[in-house]
């Protein structure tokens, strides 16, 4: 019996497909009270004087609680290990109102009637002041976002309140300017990638209550219920010991839910109130007041030698935090590091960068988190350089690309590839596309003009020497086993995809594995499910598990067999020295539960001191209409290596998953702003995410390596698929049409734009 | 109010607020396959059927459904494991938040739409969101449930 590699059907997929209550909303009890926010519409105020006397006497009402009500203490939103890198720079409810959408007061009433009308019945005088909205008027502008002497950040990572700066810094190896100086072809450009909404389908949402200890629990949508429990630990000022963290099915988060958007609030109505309550964030308050992608702004300097030879990259990112610096820090580094790594020759490179507070809606993790706005830019920018050589984008790829034992420049968490196959990926996706035949354009003569683009991506493998997996493994009695586990299943199918790495381990059939997770107060620690760590150090963990288990197996099998334990062998069903000499696993699985001293039950932890890089290829055919600047996807080629793909159904739906939110991020998705700071984009109406009409084929392939830091051979997948469509569908519409649009998303106006400057310069 | 219906093949009084909408209405009476994604009717989770045609439940008030026909994912379970299969056997149910909604607007779709081309399937399911899957894993389990349906009907048909 064998499950690795084999497209396993998900374990919650039954329950799933025929609409079982098993979301965090279908859970919560009827006698919970809804929660509210009353939130502010200034980008940058002061409450001067707030009244709630006539919403607290609204029918129903049972709290209103406003800055004055909470701890003053500062916390971080941000699900990550601690000492967070991101800066304590929130309160649950603060004085100063720094975006639109802030929170202003809390409501909890018996009904959303009741809340609503109370909301209305508050009275706030705000004294309004001017706000920072352009991201390059932040670093040591006049108006500071966070100017309070509380702010704190917890490591140094350059930042600087009193001058806006959430981080910064400059990473150098060797003598950029010396080589570019020497490259006989350079670019030097800038692009814009914008804020985007993760917009998974099932909104933010958390549901509290206390239990006969007093305690407080927690049953939230969350990707990281660990760091949860510390976050409402800081923010509400009790002992985290006190609360208790519970996840149910979620309805995605890609990186979302890496931040607790809303758990600070019902979970202080309930630890004030003692009663149950839930608050679930609407559609509207998903798009102004969540965590989207950071906005950036790059500049990509690349020189190459006349043989394509890429020897120098220099890259700047400007990113915009926002109001609050929740994931700030970190996502800016992954816009160089694993950008600049793509290019294997590189013999210097300089990545620097400011993260600058602002006055809009702070950012959070979005998958990919900073590394597809590096990608995009210098992917991009490569391309640019491949034109102005005239050299084919994807022979100039070959030359440079990551190859295994060869280096990886800037990324420090591998010096080298430990595991790689870029040249079969592109190989193969050039088979795919037909790449040598419609390479660059081909015009339709109705029209429209097709066009192809190439774009290689990477993206780690977990946080190399932070992340840390659990799991937990135990015989049951009947000779089943249970596998608890502290990391999130999203969706993605992480449940599954550990049981199968279980269930090979155990020799055992995967329906005899019971999964389950996450309970704070039960599963093994996990970090979380983030950062493409869960199949990589989560299935390590479950690995050392299983082979430390077997190991007990053996043990009280030899005991029972008479034998020392060095004499058996166990095949998943029976301990045995010889055929007539064996025990099945039954019988070991009951007298491990009688008369004996021996635990049948381990727990294991395990971290990466790496992150092996997952690397893929993307190639997008686009057609562009030359009138109306419209461009479609209609093909797009994808060959991923992941290592050894542990479930491929799971690798190409994740794939083609992120692929077609690429798409949305490239050509439609955009959070736009007002000039009073307002977001112009606040639903689905205005926001276009890809519908199944906006995308023609993907295709996608794997051409798996060996990881040999990974559970069988496996390196990760989750974020890495979002990285190519932005750069490839950028070239591709530049080969059909000669425009090149550094200003994502790619829209209609700008081609058209573009082709009419074209024409009038002829 | 009073409200008099059929849901899920039971005739049923209830009592109902004036501007409760159809969603909120049959959360409570226990349908939690009905789900909500956005208050703009952009996003086709909150799809049920309303004498057999699919409506968006969150933009409906619960007094509309009066001596109609209400089916959700509650009354079709044997049929949702049916097709569920061939999604799940995908790996396209993915998170499932917007499964039940996307399928019972498949069940719509069969009932209308005579051998559907795979144009027509986008067509018709356009107003069915999905963030997770990408569409594509969608799709084929259509197809493969939509094949598996012809031949069992073919192979009745011959018996
Ligand atoms: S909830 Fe989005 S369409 Fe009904
Ligand atoms: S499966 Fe998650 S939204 Fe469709």
């Amino acid at each position: 019996m064998s499950y690795v590699s084999k497209p396993v059907r998900k374990k919650d997929a039954m329950a799933l497909v025929t609409g079982k209550p098993v979301f965090t909303n279908d859970l919560a009890s009827k006698d919970c009270l809804i929660v509210k926010i009353l939130r502010s519409p200034h980008a940058n105020a002061w409450i001067e004087e707030i009244k709630t006397g006539t919403a607290k006497q609204v029918n129903g009402v049972v709290a209103v609680y406003t800055y004055k009500d909470v701890p003053r203490k500062r916390f971080t939103l941000a699900g990550q290990t601690y000492p967070e890198l991101s800066p304590y720079d929130h309160y649950i409810l603060d004085q100063r109102l720094r975006f639109v959408g802030d929170a202003v007061a809390i409501v909890a009433a018996e009904t959303e009637a009741a809340a609503e009308k109370a909301l209305k019945r508050i009275k706030v005088k705000y004294r309004v002041d001017e706000p920072v909205l352009d991201m390059h008027k932040a670093k040591d502008g006049k108006i500071l976002v966070h100017p309070e002497e509380d702010w704190e950040a917890k490591i140094p990572v350059g930042a600087d309140n009193k001058r806006n700066l959430c981080a910064s810094g400059v990473e150098e190896s060797g003598d950029v300017e010396k080589i570019l100086g020497e490259c006989k072809y350079t670019v030097d450009r800038t692009y814009h990638t914008k804020a985007n909404q993760q917009a998974m389908m099932e909104t933010f949402r958390t549901y509290c209550y206390k239990d006969y200890f007093g305690r407080l629990n927690v049953v939230s949508s969350t990707q990281v219920p660990f760091h949860v429990r510390r976050i409402l630990g800081n923010a509400l000022d009790i002992p985290s010991s006190k609360i208790r963290v519970i996840k149910p099915r979620i309805g995605g988060g890609f990186g979302a839910k890496q931040t607790a958007v809303t758990e600070i609030y019902p979970a202080f109505v309930t630890w004030m109130t003692g009663r149950p309550s839930k608050i679930l964030y609407s559609r509207y308050e998903s798009q102004i007041c969540a965590s989207p992608r950071h906005e950036m702004e790059i500049r990509v300097r690349a020189g190459a030698d006349e043989n394509g030879i890429v020897r120098a990259l220099d890259v700047y990112t400007l990113s915009n935090a926002g109001a609050y610096g929740e994931h700030s820090p970190t996502t800016v580094g992954l816009s160089g590091h694993k950008s600049i790594a793509l290019y294997r020759h590189t013999e210097a490179h300089r990545f620097a960068y400011d993260v600058v507070y602002t006055n809009v809606q702070a950012a959070g993790a979005y998958r990919g988190y900073g590394a597809t706005q590096g990608i995009y830019a210098v992917e991009s920018a490569i391309n640019e350089l491949a034109h102005m050589m005239k050299m084919d984008p994807v022979k100039l790829r070959e030359l440079n690309m990551p190859m295994e034992g060869e280096p990886l420049p800037a990324y420090q968490d591998c010096i080298t590839a430990p595991s790689c196959t870029m040249d079969q990926c592109m190989q193969r996706a050039k088979e795919m596309m037909n790449w040598d035949e419609k390479y660059p354009y081909k015009d339709m003569g109705n029209g429209k003009v097709r066009g192809v683009g190439v774009a290689m991506a990477m993206q780690g493998s977990s946080i190399a020497g932070i992340d840390v997996g659990g799991a937990d493994m135990k015989l049951n009695e009947d000779g089943s086993y249970t596998l608890g586990l502290g990391c999130t299943d999203m969706g993605t199918g992480c449940d599954t995809i550990l049981s199968q790495i279980a269930a090979d381990c155990l020799e055992t059939s995967i329906e005899n594995i019971v999964v389950f997770g996450v309970d704070t107060d039960i599963s093994p620690y996990d970090s979380g499910s983030y950062a493409s760590a869960t199949t990589y150090t989560t299935g390590m963990a479950v690995f050392q598990a299983c082979q430390e288990l077997r190991k007990k197996i053996c043990a009280l099998g030899a005991k029972m067999l008479e034998v020392n334990p060095e004499e058996v062998n166990f095949d998943g069903e029976f301990v045995f020295t010889d055929e007539e000499h064996k025990v099945s696993l039954k019988e070991v699985a009951i007298k491990g539960t009688c008369g004996n001293t021996q635990e049948l039950q381990v727990t294991r932890t395990h971290c990466s001191p790496i992150s092996p890089p997952p690397f893929m290829v993307g190639m997008a055919e686009v057609e562009v209409d030359k009138e109306t600047g419209s461009v479609k996807v209609i093909d797009y080629a994808a060959v991923v290596d992941c290592g050894t793909p542990i479930n491929p159904n799971l690798v190409r739906v994740q794939t083609e998953g992120g692929i077609v939110q690429g798409i949305g991020m490239a050509l439609h998705e955009d959070v736009q702003y007002t000039e009073k700071g307002k977001i112009r984009n606040n639903s689905f109406m205005q926001y276009k995410i890809p519908s199944r009409l906006d995308i023609g084929d993907v295709r996608v392939e794997i051409r798996g390596s060996y990881e040999p830091s990974g559970p069988f051979g496996a390196k990760s997948i989750g974020e890495l698929v979002i990285n190519t469509p932005c750069p490839a569908i950028a070239d591709a519409v530049y080969n059909a049409t000669g425009v090149r649009v550094r200003e994502l998303p790619i829209t209609p106006e700008k081609v058209a734009m573009g082709i009419l400057k074209q024409k009038l310069e002829k | 109010m009073n409200l008099s219906f059929w849901l899920n093949g039971v005739y049923r009084h209830e009592e109902v607020e004036p501007d409760t909408m159809l969603l909120d209405f049959l959360r409570e009476k226990g349908c939690y396959s009905v789900k909500c994604g956005c208050e703009t009717s952009n996003c086709g989770l909150c799809t049920v059927l309303m004498d057999g045609k699919p409506v968006l439940s969150c933009s409906m008030l619960a007094l509309r459904a009066e001596g109609k026909k209400i089916v959700t994912m509650e009354g079709m379970q044997k049929e949702a494991e049916e097709f569920g299969a061939f999604l799940a056997d995908e790996g396209a149910e993915q998170c499932g938040f917007c499964n039940p909604g996307f399928i019972m607007n498949i069940f719509a779709m069969e009932n209308e739409l005579e051998d559907p081309t795979e144009e027509e399937i986008k067509e018709y399911l356009a107003g069915n969101l999905c963030r997770c899957s990408g569409f594509v894993g969608q799709t084929r389990s259509i197809l493969k449930y939509l094949e598996y349906k012809k031949t069992k009907k073919r192979e009745e048909a011959e018996e």
